[in-house]
């Protein structure tokens, strides 16, 4: 397939690349755009991945919109079940299996794999993640009959999906080897908050320990802890963070590091490539969560349609829908020089990290305090100024 | 007074609290945010991702 001349082409087909298309559109609306997908390219919800299963959604109930009718009305090409296989940046080409698609400015929208800890056992393959929609309904089908369900990690993922699961009446279990609920977000204290509040809904913490092994037994799975303990369980989950999708890139000879290396304009180290979404790292860090990438999906629609962009991330509180205690937190920077404040009450935790000087860094909150977000958000330093 | 929902992150605008905070006054209804206003969860444009519905 031979593209004209000036054609954008766009590998993915998550929010990250549907998003960059509806920005682009709104600045360029002749700019032939291609778009390759190794799936069928539906519009769909991400974040609600691990909450709809108590709100009873299907996976095509998560569908805002097949790729046909987002093709229709953004007036894109879209490649569906379509793997792009290798890079030519000095031809300008991506190869599929429908032969290669010339670009004059490619973006890789590759998204990130589910990092998978290694587990022994007869029955570790049937250990699942839920990343996408498809993998969203695979979960959909394997709790069919289920009643028990391990979730290996207490990040943001994890408790997302075990309040979900407590909610919709599963029996969860849930194994960290840390100390507490979003261990990397949250001090000790305002996680133990989170932590009560999911243990009063039902969730089974097993922290300071990991899952070694899982094996078919006559009903179910059975789960084998580096403490020794034994959990029966019927299916397994596993959220223990995300790898970008850095090989293509690495192969054609782009700079890469955790993720895809690119500046303030999304632009790789090769001219005419560029990367966003959960895929790219700008200036060292990889934010996989919506408000950085819609940031960034803006900056580069402005960019590539002619206009001077440059990225710059404000304050971007994240907010972990745990409904039996929701939390909004926005992480002091990885060099910031402070200290947490934490008010813990009965119904809540307002922690706050402070520098030296009484400037406030980051925030964690809890329960009613997640009123407070605006106010705080307001005051915070921009992450990328 | 209606209650819509961010289909991109979930986000609940429930138009009989408003968002004061932000300064969207308890009562206003969706369609009178202004046209640059964005989710203040996911960042979503208004124009982009129109709230559904839910109650």
């Amino acid at each position: 397939m031979i593209a004209p001349a000036q054609s954008l082409v766009i590998v993915g087909s998550g929010l990250a690349a549907w998003t960059l298309v509806r920005e682009f559109r709104k600045l360029d609306a002749q700019t032939p755009i291609t778009l390759i997908t190794r799936d069928n390219g539906d519009f769909y919800s991400k974040p609600m991945l691990s909450n709809a299963l108590s709100s009873g959604k299907t996976a095509a109930q998560l569908v805002s919109a097949t790729s046909a009718a987002m093709a229709h009305q953004l007036g894109v090409t879209v490649m569906t079940k379509t793997d792009v296989t290798a890079i030519d940046p000095v031809a300008c080409s991506v190869t599929t299996a429908l032969g290669p698609v010339t670009y004059s400015r490619l973006v890789l929208a590759l998204g990130a794999d589910p990092v998978r800890l290694p587990l022994q056992g007869d029955a570790a393959d049937r250990v699942i993640s839920v990343n996408d929609l498809q993998d969203y309904a695979t979960f959909r089908a394997q709790l069919e009959g289920a009643k028990r369900v391990t979730v290996i990690g207490a990040g943001l993922i994890g408790c997302e999906f075990a309040n979900d699961l407590v909610q919709a009446g599963y029996e969860v279990d849930v194994i960290d080897p840390g100390t507490h609920p979003l261990g990397r977000l949250l001090p000790l204290e305002a996680g133990q908050q989170v932590q009560q509040a999911l243990a009063h809904a039902g969730v089974r913490f097993h922290f300071g320990t990991s899952v070694q092994a899982v094996l078919a037994a006559p009903q179910g799975l059975q789960v084998e802890l580096a403490n020794g303990h034994r959990l029966a369980s019927d299916l397994v989950l596993s959220a223990v963070g995300l790898r970008p999708r850095i090989a293509l890139a690495k192969a054609a000879g782009l700079q890469t590091a955790r993720g895809i290396v690119v500046n303030r304009q999304l632009q790789t180290s090769q001219t005419d490539i560029y990367a966003l979404g959960d895929v790219a790292e700008v200036e060292g860090l990889l934010l996989p969560y919506v408000m950085p990438l819609m940031q960034s999906a803006r900056t580069l629609a402005a960019h590539l349609a002619g206009q001077p962009a440059t990225l710059r991330y404000p304050a971007m509180p994240v907010v972990v829908k745990t409904p039996a205690m929701p939390v909004v937190v926005s992480p002091p920077l990885a060099d910031a020089q402070g200290s947490w404040q934490v008010n813990a009450f009965s119904d809540g935790v307002d922690a706050r990290f402070v520098g030296s000087d009484g400037t406030l860094l980051g925030f964690a909150i809890a329960g009613k305090a997640t009123g407070q977000k605006t106010v705080l958000q307001k005051s915070l330093p921009a992450v990328l100024a | 007074m209606k209650v819509w929902q961010c289909i991109v992150c979930g986000f609940i605008y429930d138009e009989a609290q408003g968002i004061p905070e932000d300064g969207i006054a308890a009562g206003t209804r969706f369609e009178d945010i202004p046209e640059n206003w964005e989710c203040p969860d996911c960042g979503v444009a208004k124009a982009d991702f129109e709230m559904v519905e839910i109650g």
